[in-house]
């Protein structure tokens, strides 16, 4: 029996604000998974954004209950500590297209607030029920009053004052008052998050505290992004102009959005000072700052659920898989292999390249120690199986610093000529890369964990911007080049 | 009075070192129309490689070949290598970017500055590592006017500058190769219809203006004595300072913006002190900016629609 094909939906009643034949019959168009995929998509695509929000919370809250403590728990605190702050960058970043480069500084002022506020530093000490929203309120007053110079400042002057507003915030908090602010040595014994006779004194009490605040930052921001406000902001990033024209008043809603987005950041500071039980300078320096865009990035600038996961995995990649040198090896050997699986078509190919690495490997292991037994004396750093199954592959020298070092070079030389050669040359060209790559991660990156992960980062910048510039749940966006 | 002169000395020392790396910046902001923040860390690379031709040499007490040659080499190689790193950067991470929106360029390039910073770090270590000047161009050896000492290397610093400085000014008001560089940075798609090879003027602006921030880094070796991994990030700060000021894009504005900056440093730290230094050239930025949005002489552009 042949089941007739769906009715077409119906076309909207009446004249719909904004939107053309083109746009408004977009979902029409639409092009789904065959067989059962597609109907779980659909299904999928039914659900509204509070339930999906409040799953994701849900799940998040049931980790610390299937086993998750100690290091791990503090890995999630600063994930969503971080997840926070991509949200809130998404809105001056990804939704209104300011550029903030000193984005970190309400951060640091959010955190610092609270801890003047709630420390034996200025002998205040005020229940969270005060200084929370009393953070949050200064915060973003503060990014109202930053946020002028965008009056007259646009585009790439913007960004370069937004950056030595975050640098100054950092020169000042080490420089000035140092027996109000601590100077280098920050501020210490800061109060717990404390209210109505009880406080927070466990990270899991942070971590659920977190995750109730980040729900319902992102919910907050959810309806601002479909209010007039949120149209007019994603109205100014794509035109100007021409949202000038449409009577938008252009100033005055990136002051809104600069505004909001130094709200959230400093309510997230006030919450990392409460658990961090101290503030430091360096705390809100250019480090952050990557990790914030680079989790916004990944993520999709625009989208507030890929700014949200973004985040997340960044942070859970850096902080928690990169720290461990057996974990990070999983990591590093199955983005190699998920990227060639992904890139290298068609399978054949694939298969002779592995197979040449492996082969290739194996031969120059042999050579090497028919020459020297020192040039392989030193092993491969990784532990575990990754570990025994590379021992008669990778050549590791008893003294692989240097080795390793020159290794590098040579590496970042070779995948910067990979991508400009053609794909034949590059078919023959990769397995030796690859052996190269898995040399290097032995013999000196796995020894050096916390640089690791910050070149990770940056790679993670760089790649995701030429591969995949809209992220991962963000949309493709087109503009002009000018 | 010796001493405001001794501070204007310094000020102008430091102010032309400053011009050299805002000038490679504004090249390559007027023809790609991209904030290349990884300009301070190809500054930073110029730094090590003079650091290791001085130890090639036979370390700072002992130096096997004549001083000159030294300095010689160690410029030479310095602009050569980071002039290709420079290109190497363009090809790789800018080039493909060309026409997607303008952030993504900016976050490519402050994800090749953490990578460039952290890959020293890898190589190099994080700790300092000297120069050790004095050894081998002797402190004795300066001109002294009055109560005011101008040391060799200053000298050597100024004039060099000053020389780079109007050698880049004739190639790009005098040669073709100057007259295709103001043709990109006018209209690239215009250049492009009038028989120019864009890519090869990009990548020849980037080798001059990443080969100016390396010489600049090797002067800042031997002036300040001391380099790592993290000298970029500040210095590549103040050559945007210097850029914006002077206005982006306007090779003069770099310089008069460097030697403003430097000269605003020196007194700032001279007369009142060395710890608010920072802050407060940046605050001076922050006001220059405030008061001319598009630099001191930066013109204000018309937008078409």
């Amino acid at each position: 029996m042949m089941t007739a094909p769906p009715p077409a939906a119906p076309p909207p009643a009446g004249p719909q604000i904004g939107a053309d034949e083109w746009v408004a019959r977009l979902a029409e168009r639409r092009v789904y998974l065959p067989s059962w995929l597609g109907t779980a998509q659909r299904a999928a695509e039914r659900v509204g954004w509070w339930p999906r929000l409040a799953l994701a919370g849900l799940a998040g809250a049931v980790l610390p209950l299937a086993g998750l403590g100690g290091f791990q728990l503090q890995v999630g605190i600063d994930a969503l500590v971080i997840a926070m702050l991509a949200v809130g960058l998404n809105v001056v970043v990804g939704w209104t297209g300011v550029l903030d480069l000193g984005y970190v500084a309400y951060f640091g002022i959010g955190a610092y607030g609270f801890a003047l506020l709630s420390s034996a530093q200025l002998n205040i000490h005020l229940q969270a029920y005060l200084s929370l929203p009393a953070v949050l309120v200064g915060t973003w007053l503060l990014g109202l009053a930053i946020g002028l110079t965008s009056r007259r400042l646009t585009g790439d002057y913007l960004a370069i004052v937004t950056l030595f507003f975050g640098e100054a915030f950092v020169e000042f908090t080490n420089n000035v008052a140092p027996s109000k602010l601590g100077g280098p040595n920050g501020i210490v014994a800061i109060d717990p998050v404390k209210g109505f006779g009880a406080s927070l004194n466990s990270n899991t009490s942070y971590y659920y505290l977190l995750i109730i605040v980040l729900v319902l930052t992102m919910s907050v921001l959810r309806l601002l992004e479909n209010s007039r406000t949120g149209r007019a902001w994603r109205a100014v990033r794509e035109d100007p102009l021409a949202a000038a024209a449409m009577t938008i008043p252009v100033n005055r809603v990136r002051l809104y959005a600069i505004a909001c987005g130094a709200g959230v950041a400093g309510l997230a500071g006030a919450i990392y000072a409460a658990q961090q039980v101290s503030v430091f300078p360096t705390d809100f320096d250019t480090p952050i700052l990557i990790l914030v865009y680079a989790g916004l990035v990944l993520g999709g600038a625009g989208s507030l659920a890929g700014a949200a996961a973004g985040a997340l995995v960044v942070m859970v990649i850096y902080d928690g898989l990169l720290r461990n040198a057996a974990e990070s090896g999983y990591l590093f050997y199955g983005l190699i292999l998920l990227t060639l699986l992904v890139r290298l078509r068609p399978w054949r190919r694939l298969a002779g390249v592995l197979a040449a690495t492996i082969a290739l490997g194996f031969a120059a292991h042999a050579i090497a120690r028919a020459i020297s037994a020192s040039a392989v004396a030193g092993g491969p750093q990784s532990g575990g199986w990754i570990g025994s199954a590379l021992r008669d592959w990778v050549i590791v020298p008893a003294n692989s610093k240097i080795a390793g070092n020159w290794g590098f070079v040579i590496l970042v030389c070779l995948l910067i000529a990979l991508v400009q050669v053609d794909v034949r040359t590059r078919t023959i060209l990769l397995p030796p890369v690859l052996w190269l790559a898995s040399f290097v991660w032995e013999a000196r990156l796995v020894t050096e964990p916390s640089i690791t992960r910050q070149l990770m980062i940056g790679a993670i910048l760089v790649v995701m911007m030429i591969a995949r510039p809209q992220g991962l749940l963000g949309q493709r966006r087109v503009e002009s080049p000018t | 009075m010796s001493f405001f002169f001794q501070e204007l000395v310094n000020g102008i020392t430091t102010g032309a070192l400053y011009s050299l790396i805002a000038l490679g910046f504004s090249m390559v902001y007027g023809v790609l129309k991209l904030l290349n923040f990884a300009h301070g860390d190809l500054y930073m690379v110029g730094a090590y490689i003079g650091y290791f031709v001085v130890q090639w040499a036979g370390g700072p007490a002992a130096i096997k070949i004549p001083v000159a040659l030294l300095l010689v080499i160690m410029f030479v190689l310095a602009a050569v290598l980071v002039g290709g790193l420079g290109v190497a950067m363009e090809r790789f991470a800018y080039r493909p970017l060309r026409d997607a929106p303008r952030i993504a360029p900016l976050i490519t390039a402050i994800g090749v500055s953490f990578f460039l910073e952290n890959a020293a770090l890898l190589l190099f270590g994080g700790q300092y590592r000297v120069y050790n000047t004095p050894e081998f161009i002797k402190l004795s050896s300066g001109v002294q006017i009055g109560s005011v000492t101008i040391d060799t290397v200053q000298i050597m610093v100024v004039v060099l500058s000053v020389a780079l400085m109007a050698g880049l000014r004739l190639l790009v008001s005098r040669t073709l190769l100057g007259k295709q560089m103001r043709a990109v940075a006018a209209d690239r798609e215009a250049a492009e219809m009038m028989g120019i090879n864009v890519n090869r003027t990009i990548a020849i602006t980037f080798f001059l203006g990443s080969a100016l921030a390396g010489v600049a880094g090797v002067m800042a070796g031997l002036l300040f004595n001391q380099v790592t991994n993290t000298i970029g990030f500040i210095a590549g700060l103040k050559a945007f300072t210097a850029a914006v000021v002077g206005g982006i894009g306007s090779l003069t504005g770099a310089m008069l913006g460097g030697l403003l900056i430097g000269l605003a440093e020196s007194f700032v730290t001279g007369y009142i002190s060395s710890t608010y230094t920072n802050l407060l050239v940046f605050a001076l930025l922050i006001l220059v900016m405030l008061s001319r949005p598009s630099g001191l002489l930066g013109q204000a552009q018309l937008q078409k629609v």
